[in-house]
């Protein structure tokens, strides 16, 4: 093309299709659903499915071996999970006493860059399709946790956080696909 | 590296989402609608972003242009690979290996599935020619897996 156009960093651009698609199907579960908890149970399943095949995408390109422990695991996520997917490396802290629940801090969060949550929304859960992603990546690797979130900068908090549960080692591979 | 497949995994769930939660022919059509409403609305505000530090196009075949090069290598990570017109508004736009479809399989056997997966992008290419100011509609055809057509009418006023 003659044009000397400038578009921009093709990354960042791929990333903001994400981001708006993303907003646009929230919209849209909203309007479906009417209710912030189903919505937040949606986001959640859809986030699962991804993450029983994403987990694949991560071993294959990641070349990290298995975790030693939960803390390796913690570590993993964060620092190359999330980079890979979201190119973002949320910190990881707030470990409980017994070691087995730790805390993602996500700042920034690429899925609220364009998003401000009306004050009737507050139950809802904006970014709630990581913690099943996380769920459902985890569960490919022998892992049953649970991932919510306990603050969100969107709702006013000071820190978007998000838990994870270690529950228990699972001995046999779940048939992937279930809902 | 690699946080743009995350859209295409979302894609895929969102496809799961509006269609599979029903069965008969009359709620695929709903899901088909709603998902060509969703990319329209992201059509519109990519569109926008996009565009905001560049100077006006020529004419529509410029503007057109622009979409099969830059929108599609951003979106799909590759150049429409032809693209045909009558002049008088009609364009035919040519994806020898459409990404969205290429984790399919290449037989006919998942043929039928193909709408839901182009509602989307057909309503994301409506909502960015919208936002460069033309009025449209936009329709796809899969010739063979994983190759896709879109056919764009601009209606002139």
């Amino acid at each position: 093309m003659s044009r000397p156009s400038k578009p921009g960093d093709p990354r960042k651009v791929s990333t903001e299709l994400f981001t708006l698609t993303y907003g646009a199907l929230v919209t849209q579960l909203i309007k479906d659903y009417e209710d912030e908890q189903e919505v937040n149970k949606q986001l959640e399943k859809m986030g699962y499915n991804i993450g029983i095949r994403l987990i694949e995408d991560f071993l294959a390109r990641s070349n990290t071996g298995r975790c030693n422990d939960f803390r390796e695991t913690a570590e993993t996520i964060a620092k190359v999970g999330f980079r890979m997917f979201l190119n973002i490396a949320p910190v990881v802290t707030n470990w409980s006493p017994s070691g087995d629940t730790f805390s993602l801090l996500l700042d920034p969060n690429p899925l609220t860059e364009f998003v401000e949550l009306p004050e009737d929304k507050y139950k809802l859960n904006y970014s709630n399709i990581l913690c099943g992603v996380i769920r459902g990546a985890l569960e490919m690797v022998q892992l049953e946790v649970q991932a919510w979130f306990v603050s969100d900068q969107l709702k006013g908090d000071s820190s978007t956080e998000m838990r994870v549960k270690f529950i228990r080692k699972l001995e046999d591979a779940v048939p992937a696909g279930e809902d | 590296m690699n946080d743009e497949y995350i859209f295409e995994y979302l894609h895929m769930e969102m496809v799961d989402q509006f269609c599979n939660s029903s069965d008969s022919n009359d709620d695929i059509n709903t899901a088909i609608k709603k998902l060509e409403r969703l990319g329209f609305t992201v059509g519109q505000r990519y569109i926008e972003k996009s565009t905001k530090d560049i100077q006006r196009f020529k004419d529509e075949l410029e503007t057109m242009k622009f979409v099969c090069k830059e929108v599609w290598n951003v979106v799909y990570k590759k150049q429409i690979d032809n693209l045909r017109t009558n002049h008088h508004g009609v364009y035919n736009l040519h994806d020898y290996k459409f990404r969205l479809l290429e984790q399919m399989s290449h037989s006919n056997q998942y043929k039928e599935h193909a709408p839901k997966y182009l509602a989307f992008p057909c309503g994301f290419l409506r909502g960015a020619l919208s936002g460069l100011g033309f009025d449209c509609v936009v329709t796809a055809e899969v010739t063979k897996m994983p190759a896709c057509k879109f056919l764009i009418q601009i209606h002139h006023s």
